[in-house]
């Protein structure tokens, strides 16, 4: 049953282990750029959480392709979680990255940047989720109309990209991005270590949300167990009546 | 479906389902007329909310796609009501047809209320805020404006089938589709910017027609893949 707390702890060991290894390197391996000096840094930390952030909304919609096909509700949940945490990861994305523009090109917010600008549209379009889905009484109906959500949301993602690209004509110049390829050979080490370790931490906060989900769920179940073994009589409608979505599926 | 017989061939169901939506709004005139009032009073408000009485160029073409957007936002709220409130899901359900007929009528009747809306809209627009040589510029603004309305049409009916089942559907309308229409927005923005600017080209440029074409192929192909889970009860 407790399926999502297994290797949990491994994979807390893990995550702060690398993520220990890789603030390490950040400040005491990685060369300081030439152009941008110590401010630089941030960009170990910003664009991991960005590439995280957008993976799990990807995730998110693939998950509800799970959900929809097999009707299952753990993949109802898997999206679930994996959109929560990806809106809290992304949240941090934006945050550094706009302290980055500020810091390197003066400004809070470059309209310029068009990873930044899509980025934000994706947030915007993720942030969603929730008040569509909490808005919903019904949870079959809440899981199945989420699951579209994400699905219309993932599958938009890369459409957000083209049109804010297409839209700037003139592209900030920029001295490390992930496609040029100018990292020297340390920062790349430094930069793959830290993206490692934010991916991890994204895979545990996903793994203890889902358990302490899982538990709550099992705990509602014990106890409603318990009241019906002690007073069969008093508790046998409202009991019956919240356990109704829950055998359904 | 558990009826005897065939299903009715799905273009049928549509074209039925899509008379009904037309004819319901001929004889309440409901949301159309409430879409170009809307409209034109957003007009209004730009030109004193820019203090100018001519338009031209991106500022015309970015003045002209957010009103359209508001606009088409009223019609797309009311999409579903009537089959909400008085059991038209329900009487869908039973019959013996493709659930996919409702998305093509109900992505037809959309793009019927945004081509009569733009029908009224855009020589207000042209009244109002004189833009120079919309009328030379015509076919090419008519193709931006059409290829706008069809994502409008898709996305708008897809975001009003899953709004029309919140508690909250007035507010998760507008807010789930606006993001989800970014794209779609600044293609025809910034494709129309030219087109109303006296010294630009007079046709469009390919890249933003291709784009817009390509999110209404993408968008149509999503919604006709899960529109299908909206409707099951």
């Amino acid at each position: 049953m407790m399926t999502h707390s297994r290797h949990l702890r491994g994979l807390a060991i893990a995550t702060a282990v690398t993520i220990t290894a890789a603030l390490t390197l950040v400040f005491f391996y990685a060369p300081l750029d030439a152009d941008q000096g110590f401010v630089q840094k941030i960009f170990y930390l910003h664009v991991p959480l960005a590439i995280v952030s957008l993976c799990g909304f990807v995730l998110g919609g693939i998950f509800a392709i799970g959900y929809l096909r097999t009707g299952r509700r753990i993949w109802d949940m898997r999206s679930y979680c994996a959109i929560h945490m990806a809106l809290i990861f992304s949240v941090g994305g934006i945050v550094t990255g706009s302290i980055w523009a500020k810091a390197s090109w003066g400004h809070w917010w470059v309209w310029q940047e068009p990873t930044l600008v899509s980025y934000l549209i994706v947030i915007l379009m993720f942030a969603t989720y929730q008040p569509l889905r909490f808005s919903i009484e019904d949870p079959e109906r809440q899981s199945r109309y989420a699951a579209v959500f994400a699905i219309v949301g993932g599958a938009f993602v890369p459409l957000n990209f083209i049109a804010v690209r297409l839209s700037v004509e003139f592209v900030h110049p920029r001295v490390l991005n992930l496609e040029g390829g100018a990292l020297p050979g340390s920062m790349k080490l430094v930069f793959y270590i830290s993206l490692v370790g934010i991916a991890l931490l994204f895979a545990t906060l996903m793994k203890y949300e889902m358990a302490a989900k899982e538990t709550r769920a099992e705990t509602r179940r014990l106890r409603r167990a318990l009241h019906a073994c002690e007073d069969p009589g008093a508790t046998d409608r409202p009991s019956r009546r919240t356990a109704a979505p829950v055998g359904a599926h | 479906m558990t009826g005897s017989g065939p299903p009715a061939p799905a273009h049928r169901a549509a074209l039925a389902v899509l008379r009904k939506d037309l004819l319901l709004e001929l004889r309440t005139l409901e949301t159309v007329p409430a879409m170009a009032l809307f409209a034109v009073a957003t007009l209004v408000v730009f030109h004193f909310g820019l203090n100018r009485d001519t338009l031209s160029g991106q500022l015309a073409a970015g003045v002209l796609t957010v009103t359209l957007l508001f606009a088409a936002m009223l019609g797309t709220g009311r999409l579903f009501v009537a089959e909400r409130e008085q059991g038209g899901f329900d009487a869908f359900l039973l019959a013996p047809v493709d659930r996919t007929a409702m998305l093509f009528a109900k992505v037809a009747a959309l793009l019927v209320y945004l081509v009569v809306l733009e029908l009224i809209a855009v020589p207000a627009f042209a009244l109002l805020l004189s833009p120079p040589r919309l009328g030379v510029a015509l076919p090419g603004v008519a193709l931006m404006l059409a290829l706008g309305d069809l994502a409008l049409a898709v996305i708008g009916t897809l975001v009003s089938a899953l709004a029309v089942q919140t508690r909250a559907r007035d507010l998760i309308g507008p807010i789930v589709g606006l993001p989800l229409l970014i794209p779609a927005l600044i293609a025809t923005a910034r494709g129309l910017g030219p087109l109303l600017d006296r010294h630009g080209s007079v046709s469009p440029q390919g890249k933003w027609v291709a784009f817009l074409a390509l999110y209404d192929l993408v968008g149509a192909l999503i919604a006709y893949a899960v529109f299908d889970f909206l409707l099951e009860d």
